[in-house]
């Protein structure tokens, strides 16, 4: 079925399958390598990506469920060539070795932030507990976003990453009803 | 993994939805937040020829007062739930136990009625619902019934719908001022409970004037420690008078052995943490 | 010859690296789309044990999207055996291990068939019309019944199921005395078998092959620790020129050893991309990657210790069996081996026997995973020494001081027969405590017994050494190991003066781009930011042995060394001719060259310039700086630390929850602090995980029941607890940087500390050892039943998926 999709601020519309997840949709049909898949049963969180502005896996919303709503990825985060201040903590704070965890670890960190913006350690553990990284054993990455809720007050939030709606073309209704 | 293939519905209404379920029939399957069915579907454990995605019914969705209860939408997510004024001060259980649900990702896309239907008994919000004596409402070809929490988990993964009918709202009954704890018990923070209890109390004078207490993961279905009330009410709300009744935990559950718990443990620790939610909920 | 006035090693740089890795733009395998690009699944096998009576693709070939359905039957004759290079004895059994089963399957997991379709949702859709029946084989699954007269058969070919039996005798030896007289006259003995159980590395990224075959070279790009590895046995193993074979290992996601491997999913990409003529892509599922990827540990261990009763050590004999699963992986057989070297520890043990049987099961193939053998060896003696305190009565901090190597004792030879060039427990060991409070610790343990507090403390120890580098080629020769243990780098001295690092190793994680240009600019005195490392293309950097076994930068960074400094030596011989002055009064600081005792300098730039453009170059001196140097160390070298947990253990369920951890390392010398401290950190998590969380688990039939992430429980930020660390520095003697090593050290050392908390949390309740991982059930069994020796009771892992079944649901 044909779905319009605002991914990273660029309106995006295909013909997809009712099966197609939406982080294959993101990394086969539009190229968004960022967004990775790690598991098959949703626990290691490595496809987090924004979906109207809060923290979902990827690899268990349907392509499809996505039609006519905003998704943000890793690759909408950074702003005029600048990093998103969660990205420049994890820099900052070593909060990353292999990589492959940290775009959902980050999108997550975001998320958590736009719910607290000052949160102490074991709140931040807690608001990471459904994004697995087998490097790091976590330390740095607790750092990096006290470190980014520093960084960032008064909180970054859905309006931080809110993309302009005047660039936004061929907006669809927020739902479109079902069927193919 | 990839899902094997099927047809997917996305109906705007409930009259919508349970035509589509009628019409899909044994192939057909309701998909509300999709956290437990999209895993399915990738293992390809399930295979739905058709999936009616109820998600979008924003008429399922949010919190009405009703008086002397609540009525929760059936799509209204655990995010939502979790946040919501009204169920943190007339049923403040449903909001402890929301806490603990998978993780945040996954509490902004699953949703309370879809919880509830999934009817897996180590998710946390059966025994709450069984707890505080949910009523379920449904509706279906023929019309709207109401299935009291009691009659509604029948089984593993199995409830008292029909196949072609639709959890719409939960209505719970208010308990305005009690105390209320979930005692969650699990190795690691994403993982299931191995046994969790969910208590909810009014004391009254220093007395236990009315308990509820619920199992998670105690059996094929959730668990309502009736023994534990008993003995709880009319008790002073003393750490003796606590351990005496929590110690009558298990009775009656049938709880399952695997990797993690076998039965005796899982007996032993329905005793321990019912305890401690007792504990804690007479003193919130 | 530090050049910079601020030395760029020790410098707490942030990784080149992160970049592409925080924005998305990561090079993974699987990211890889090429034109015409085919997608391949695979079929596994249900069973663990069967003989496979027929396969029936007809239905799969005519599903859409498919191109191609092979069984092991079509590519008998041409898929080989997978390598394995390290034969630990001259009489042992390997079997031939297919990359597609031919007439049998022998573990549950293992190919049968595969499909190469258009698109991989396809693919799998296909693999569902592909019968196969089995006739059933009895399943061999406990090692401990499989090395017994009369069991069941793995391979009844070999008429056994142990592949070899390798001995250390420290008396045969000449490095010590015997261990048999140490027992018999041992004051005091103590015997204990642990279980050391099997893990699954699980590396975030999943394993994924891509190749584009052309007629002339094959281009294979695989998430790989090992591109070079993997290059010469995709040559070895299925005929291919090794000069046309490309192998690139872009971004990897982690390995932990689980990369170190030539994969059967490698050969099978291969072969259908070359028989197709088309690009073939293979990613797996995290299921697949449970039941296929090797996974690691696995052993039995029988140890005594003897002891005299003032504490002092005698002996130690070892008695392993090693599970090598159902088929011999590329390094599998000498894992266990690299534990002969390291069960006596940090102590001085005078007699020594250490047997090792690797036993086939039908289980998958084990391998490599994070310490190899290391972490087997340090846990059974860190228990051990904790057990001979508990028997003596002693403090177990006590005891290890008494029996360690002292300071001055260095270089110390030991009775494995390794010379440990450097080392200072003490130092280490009274910073740990300091940190730690361990005597504040202690009191309030007393406190809590005494008190019979429903939660108890417990304090563990673990003062571990470990062996890094893996080299010298000659102590591996000795080994009967195949390759060597060398590393290369080659320094391109570019036209503006800008430098390209090529290096042999393969980083997947360790932050080899930031680290290695350290050295590159603190030797050349080039900006950090003017030097580019390429890696992991056997193309770009012919020459590497890759990354495992904590070797990249002792050996690797070490050839770095060797190679910057080749280049300055044939620059300063450049300046010399251009300044005018002889080479020995040309000295080089801060990146330039000035003549001793004048204003005249040139700079290494202008060197540069000079050299490349060849006008005027002293006689006999080739245009250009280019260097390439190999670096094979005389020996390997022997981190070693303090690590200590305090544990306290719920006694009313079991549960176990670490209050602090403090661990001092002394990894030598630093090139790059934060990266040393992201290495112990990550080191630390797998550790605990092992102690507490993880395990692969089989049920009766041999099929694993942890094959998701939802079962195999690797640990959240929630479930582990702010590590403390800090350092000793005792530089090794053994390479210039004065380097160990630091990608083990952490997973070696904090599992023994782990468990040796929660057994002596509860040790007066009568408990001596609870088997990992210490979940609450087996804690709480062990507090109630007053359990000893760890002898398995009921699977430790599982828990989530068991609550998704095919009823499916609606959450």
């Amino acid at each position: 079925m044909r779905i319009t999709v605002s991914v990273d601020g660029v309106d995006y519309s295909d013909e997809v399958e009712p099966r197609t997840l939406l982080v294959h949709y993101l990394r086969e049909r539009l190229g968004k390598t960022g967004t990775v898949v790690g598991c098959d049963t949703s626990n290691c969180g490595a496809c987090t990506v924004h979906l109207d502005g809060h923290s979902v896996k990827s690899c268990a919303v349907l392509a499809v469920q996505a039609n006519g709503r905003e998704v943000t990825t890793v690759e909408g985060l950074a702003r005029d060539g600048r990093l998103h201040p969660v990205q420049e903590a994890f820099h900052q704070n070593h909060a990353l070795q292999c990589g492959f965890c940290t775009p959902g670890m980050i999108m997550q960190a975001i998320d958590l932030l736009a719910d607290n913006p000052d949160p102490d350690e074991d709140q931040v553990r807690h608001g990471l507990e459904g994004n697995l990284c087998r490097c790091t054993g976590y330390q740095n990455i607790v750092n990096a976003v006290r470190d980014a809720a520093r960084r960032m007050s008064p909180g970054a939030g859905p309006d931080a990453e809110r993309v302009d709606e005047a660039a936004l073309v061929d907006r669809t209704p927020m739902r479109t009803g079902g069927g193919e | 993994m990839i899902p094997a293939a099927f047809d997917y519905v996305a109906p705007t209404t409930v009259d919508e939805a349970v035509r589509a379920l009628a019409a899909g029939g044994e192939d057909a399957k309701v998909m509300a937040g999709g956290q437990s069915l999209i895993p399915v579907l990738r293992m390809r454990l399930a295979a739905p020829t058709l999936v009616v995605d109820v998600s979008g019914l924003t008429e399922l969705s949010g919190v009405h007062d009703d008086g002397d209860s609540l009525r929760i939408g059936a799509m209204t997510t655990h995010y939502e739930v979790q946040r919501d004024p009204v169920v943190r001060e007339h049923a403040r259980l449903l909001c402890l136990a929301t806490d603990t649900v998978a993780d945040p990702q996954v509490r902004h896309r699953g949703t309370f009625g879809g919880s509830l239907a999934h009817a897996d008994p180590a998710g946390d919000l059966l025994a709450p619902a069984l707890a505080l004596d949910a009523v379920m409402v449904c509706v279906g070809p023929s019309g709207t019934r109401e299935i009291p929490a009691a009659e509604f988990f029948v089984d593993y993964f199995t409830t008292a719908l029909a196949p072609d009918e639709l959890l719409t709202h939960v209505k719970v009954p208010k308990l305005t001022g009690w105390g209320a704890h979930y005692e969650k018990f699990n190795r690691v923070a994403q993982a299931w409970s191995i046994v969790a209890v969910a208590a909810a109390l009014r004391v009254s004078d220093g007395r236990i004037a009315e308990a509820r207490v619920g199992l998670t993961n105690m059996g094929p279905t959730p668990v309502r420690a009736r023994g534990v009330e008993e003995a709880l009410v009319g008790q002073p709300a003393t750490a003796e008078a606590i351990t005496t009744a929590a110690n009558r935990a298990a009775e009656g559950a049938d709880p399952p052995s695997d990797g993690n718990a076998d039965a005796e443990y899982r007996a032993h620790l329905a005793r321990v943490l019912t305890e401690r939610a007792v504990t804690a909920a007479v003193s919130t | 010859m530090t050049a910079t006035a601020e030395p760029e090693i020790g410098k707490a740089r942030r990784r080149k690296e992160d970049a592409r890795l925080i924005t998305g733009a990561t090079r993974w395998t699987d990211n890889m789309q090429l034109t015409g690009m085919l997608h391949m699944a695979l079929l596994r096998s249900p069973v663990a044990h069967g003989r496979i009576t027929s396969i029936d693709v007809t239905g799969a070939v005519r599903m859409p999207g498919v191109l191609m359905v092979l069984t092991g039957q079509d590519v008998a004759a041409e898929q080989g055996s997978l390598p394995c290079v390290w034969p630990i004895t001259e009489d042992m059994l390997a079997p031939p291990a297919p990359s597609l089963a031919v007439d049998r399957v022998n573990f549950a997991g293992e190919a049968v068939a595969l499909v190469v379709a258009r698109s991989a949702a396809e693919a799998h859709d296909a693999l569902s019309a592909i019968d196969v029946d089995y006739e059933d084989l009895p399943v061999v699954l406990d090692m401990a019944r499989a090395v017994e007269d009369g069991a069941d058969l793995v391979h009844p070919d070999l008429g056994t199921n142990k592949s070899a039996t390798w001995v250390l005798d420290s008396a045969e030896a000449g490095t010590g005395s015997d261990v048999d007289q140490a027992i018999a006259d041992a004051e005091v003995l103590v015997e204990r078998t642990f279980r050391q159980q099997r893990l699954i590395p699980a590396f975030m990224e999943p394993r994924s092959v891509v190749v584009d075959p052309s007629p002339d070279s094959v281009t294979m790009w695989s998430s790989t620790q090992v591109p070079h590895i993997l290059r010469w046995m995709l040559s070895a193993v299925l005929g291919i020129p090794e000069q046309r074979i490309r192998v690139v290992a872009p971004d990897v996601g982690g390995g932990f050893g689980g990369k170190l491997q030539v994969t059967p999913e490698e050969v099978l990409t291969m072969l259908v991309a070359r028989r197709i003529g088309k690009p073939v892509k293979w990613t797996e599922t995290r299921t697949e990657s449970m039941l296929s990827g090797h996974h690691g540990r696995d052993q039995l261990q029988r140890l005594t210790l003897a002891a005299r009763r003032d504490g002092t050590v005698t002996g130690l004999k070892v008695d392993l069996l090693a599970d090598m699963g159902a088929y011999l992986r590329l390094i599998a057989p000498g894992v266990p081996i690299l534990g002969a070297f390291m069960f006596n520890g940090i102590y001085k043990f005078p007699a020594y026997r250490f047997t090792c049987t690797n036993v086939f099961t039908n289980k998958t193939p084990t391998d490599a995973y994070r310490g190899a053998g290391r972490p087997e060896a340090t846990f059974g003696i860190e228990r051990m020494m904790d057990e001979l305190a508990a028997e003596l009565g002693v403090d177990p901090l006590d005891l290890r001081r008494r029996n360690w190597i002292r300071h001055e004792e260095f270089p110390f030879d030991t009775v494995a027969g390794l010379t440990y060039d450097s080392g200072h427990y003490e130092a280490a060991t009274d910073r740990a405590t300091e940190l730690f409070g361990y005597d504040a610790l202690r009191a309030e343990q007393a406190e809590r017994r005494a008190n019979g507090d429903p939660v108890q403390l417990g304090i563990g120890i673990s003062t571990y050494t470990e062996m890094c580098g893996w080299a010298p080629s000659r102590v591996l020769g000795a080994l009967r190991y195949a390759a060597g243990g060398w590393e290369t780098a080659a320094i391109r001295m570019l036209p503006t003066g800008k430098v390209e690092l090529v290096t042999g190793t393969s980083p997947h994680g360790q932050g080899h781009e930031t680290a290695w240009s350290q050295i590159v600019a603190d030797r050349l005195g080039v900006p950090f930011e003017d030097v580019e490392v390429l890696h992991g293309d056997t193309r770009i950097s012919h020459r590497g042995l890759d990354s495992y076994g904590s070797r990249s930068l002792a050996v690797g960074g070490t050839a770095v060394v060797l190679a910057a400094d080749k280049v300055l030596a044939k620059a300063r011989t450049v300046a010399a001719h251009l300044m005018e002055v002889g080479e020995d009064d040309v000295e080089f600081t801060n990146g330039a060259f000035s003549v001793r005792g004048t204003a005249t300098t040139t700079t290494l730039g202008e060197v540069v310039t000079a050299a490349n453009a060849a006008h005027n170059l002293p006689d006999g001196v080739e245009p250009g700086l280019d260097a390439e140097a190999t670096f094979d160390p005389e020996n390997l070298s022997f981190p070693h630390g303090t690590h200590l947990c305090a544990a306290e253990v719920d006694t009313q369920t079991g549960q176990v929850k670490i209050r602090s951890y403090v661990c001092v390392d002394d990894v030598g010398k630093v090139v790059n602090p934060v990266i040393v401290e992201g290495q112990v950190h990550g080191g630390l998590a797998q550790g605990i995980a092992q102690a507490l969380y993880e395990e692969a688990v089989h049920d009766e039939s041999g099929t694993l029941t942890t094959a998701t992430l939802a079962d195999y429980l690797v640990p959240s930020a929630v479930d582990l607890p702010h590590f403390t660390t800090d350092r000793t520095e005792t530089p090794a003697s053994t390479n210039p940087l004065g380097v160990k090593g630091v990608g083990e050290a952490g997973t070696i050392a904090s599992t023994p500390a782990v468990v040796n908390a929660v057994v002596d949390a509860v040790r007066h309740m009568g408990v001596s050892d609870i088997e990992m991982p210490c979940t609450p059930m087996r804690v709480w069994k062990a507090i109630h039943r007053g359990t000893t020796s760890g002898v398995p009771t009921t699977p430790g892992a599982g828990g989530g998926l068991g609550s998704i079944d095919e009823r499916g649901g609606a959450e």
